[in-house]
């Protein structure tokens, strides 16, 4: 043990087991039959299954809409915040971030409830309102802690220059504050999409996404077709991931 | 103008944010079944929360597996966590962006997949799933997260401090409990923190790595109870509690730290 670099050995065999293996068994358990014989009919299955290829589309457009939705509304509110004209108190800003650290269930449960007391059908509409309410903050945070790191001379210097507040806003602050929108995509876009539960309380089990379907495939021991379901997922995981990084890089 | 419009925003979108909230708190002085149905002012939710939940309906229970859990977990990720940042640091090149690659999976991981990639181990290695497991489980997906705490700590030190600590004659352990340790010590008890408050938070990895045992935490407990149709009504001061210690914490940290920015510039 001279060098401090053996340290790394528990954490490289504990990455190994409980992360790059799993991984590895969603693979292989993806592409075998019952029986542990290789086979591609796990995927084919899915992909002639109507029912699973239309709430795979819908899981997609709810978490696009809750993530579009969540930069309309989270954007504005991040700008005030980080903003020169707004008393900059710490407090505000934390009380915005403050969901996020109350258990998602209880508060999906509480929404559902709200709901409910003033007479609104769960359904689609509820699902994405409560989607949205859910994952806000999340969107909030990385955008409100960018613009107020941001230096405000590249907005001055514009403005001396003779841009208009509207030319400052769309030309100097929203391309700088780009990564951090993607951050908040990516903060957003990926539970959302990969969502279960939270799903079922705000529609009342009328809509399923496809974190329902994971979670009932595996939860009646169809391990085969439940981990394909989750390969599909992954790749959606890990190209969200790639686009964003490319978009981050881009700036 | 421009101000009071901004301000307006903020306000109308916080109490948008927190109605459930405020909703569920006022419910929980009143003794209906029925979230929603206000029978007069009663604290009889909190007494059964306190003195009665445990007997009849294993709502104790849960919150006790949940902080077993959690401190579990949050322990041993910040030792795993530590440890493991103390050797990234000295690595370079390839093995380094290697290992920082797979420390970020769980991080970016959904949930869901974390959890049946982890029930899918469980299964495959023929563990019996239940505590272990999810301690497991939850040591996984909290430790990445103590790396990233301890690691800005660790740079920020002195990079020879362990071999100086040496040279100076202090044993190995030494070294490492008197000289380098606190000076981590910030870092990994943010780490701790923030392990603990996500274990507790969690559903989806406990959920799918629980087995079938009937092994409960306050989320799947929630989860199960809400699929029976209709929440227990100890579960609103519940939430009510929780939410008030989170927003207490918060807004003394705030507090200070604004205290302490005007005093630094004063």
């Amino acid at each position: 043990m001279t060098k401090k670099a053996s340290w790394n050995l528990p954490y490289f065999i504990f990455l190994m087991i409980f992360v790059a293996l799993p991984l590895v068994l969603i693979l292989i358990y993806a592409l075998q039959d019952g029986q542990g014989h290789f086979t591609l009919s796990t995927i084919t299955r899915f992909f002639s299954d109507g029912d699973s290829l239309a709430t795979f589309a819908l899981s997609l457009e709810i978490a696009i809409e809750t993530t579009i939705l969540c930069i309309l509304i989270g954007y504005p509110a991040a700008w005030i915040l980080a903003g020169r004209s707004f008393n900059k108190s710490a407090v505000t800003a934390a009380l915005f971030i403050l969901p996020m650290w109350v258990n998602a269930l209880m508060r999906t449960l509480a929404t559902a409830e709200l709901f409910n007391m003033l007479g609104i059908g769960l359904g689609k509409g509820t699902l994405l309102c409560g989607m949205v309410y859910d994952y806000l903050p999340f969107m909030i945070y990385p955008i409100y802690v960018s613009l107020s790191k941001m230096d405000k001379s590249y907005a001055d210097v514009a403005e001396d220059l003779g841009a208009t507040p509207f030319q400052v806003f769309f030309k100097v602050t929203l391309p700088l504050s780009k990564p951090a929108i993607w951050s908040g995509i990516l903060m957003v876009f990926m539970p959302t999409v990969s969502t279960f539960a939270i799903s079922e309380f705000l529609t009342n089990n009328k809509i399923k996404l496809f974190g329902t379907i994971i979670q009932e495939n595996i939860n009646s021991s169809m391990w085969n077709y439940g981990a394909a379901l989750s390969l599909l997922m992954l790749v959606i995981i890990c190209l969200t991931k790639v686009l964003s990084e490319d978009e981050k890089v881009a700036v | 103008m421009k101000k009071l419009l901004c301000k307006t925003y903020l306000a109308i979108l916080l109490l948008l944010l927190y109605a459930p909230i405020i909703f569920i708190g006022v419910f929980s002085f009143t003794e209906s079944k029925v979230l929603g149905n206000w029978t007069g002012f009663s604290t009889e939710l909190y007494e059964n929360l306190f003195f009665e939940a445990g007997s009849g309906n294993g709502l104790l229970r849960a919150i006790e597996n949940t902080f077993i859990i959690a401190l579990a977990a949050a322990f041993a990720s910040t030792i795993l966590g530590t440890v493991a940042a103390m050797g990234l640091k000295n690595l370079k090149g390839y093995k380094r962006r290697a290992m920082q690659f797979m420390n970020n999976i769980p991080m970016i991981n959904p949930d869901i997949i974390t959890g049946v990639s982890l029930f899918l181990l469980f299964l495959f290695l023929h563990v019996t799933q239940g505590y272990v497991s999810v301690i497991l489980a939850h040591i996984t997906f909290c430790t990445p997260y103590v790396v990233l705490s301890v690691m800005p700590q660790l740079i920020q030190m002195e990079p020879n401090t362990y071999e100086v600590a040496l040279d100076l004659g202090a044993r190995p352990s030494q070294a490492l409990w008197k000289v380098v340790i606190p000076q981590l010590k910030g870092g990994m008890i943010s780490g701790f923190i923030l392990a603990f408050t996500m274990s507790l938070d969690d559903f989806a990895v406990t959920f799918f790595t629980r087995g079938t045992i009937g092994l409960e935490t306050l989320s799947t407990y929630i989860y199960a109870d809400a699929r029976k149709g209709g929440l227990t009504p100890e579960l609103r001061p519940l939430m009510t509690l929780i939410f008030l210690v989170v927003l207490i914490l918060l807004l003394v940290r705030n507090i200070r730290i604004n205290r302490n920015t005007t005093k630094a510039k004063a």
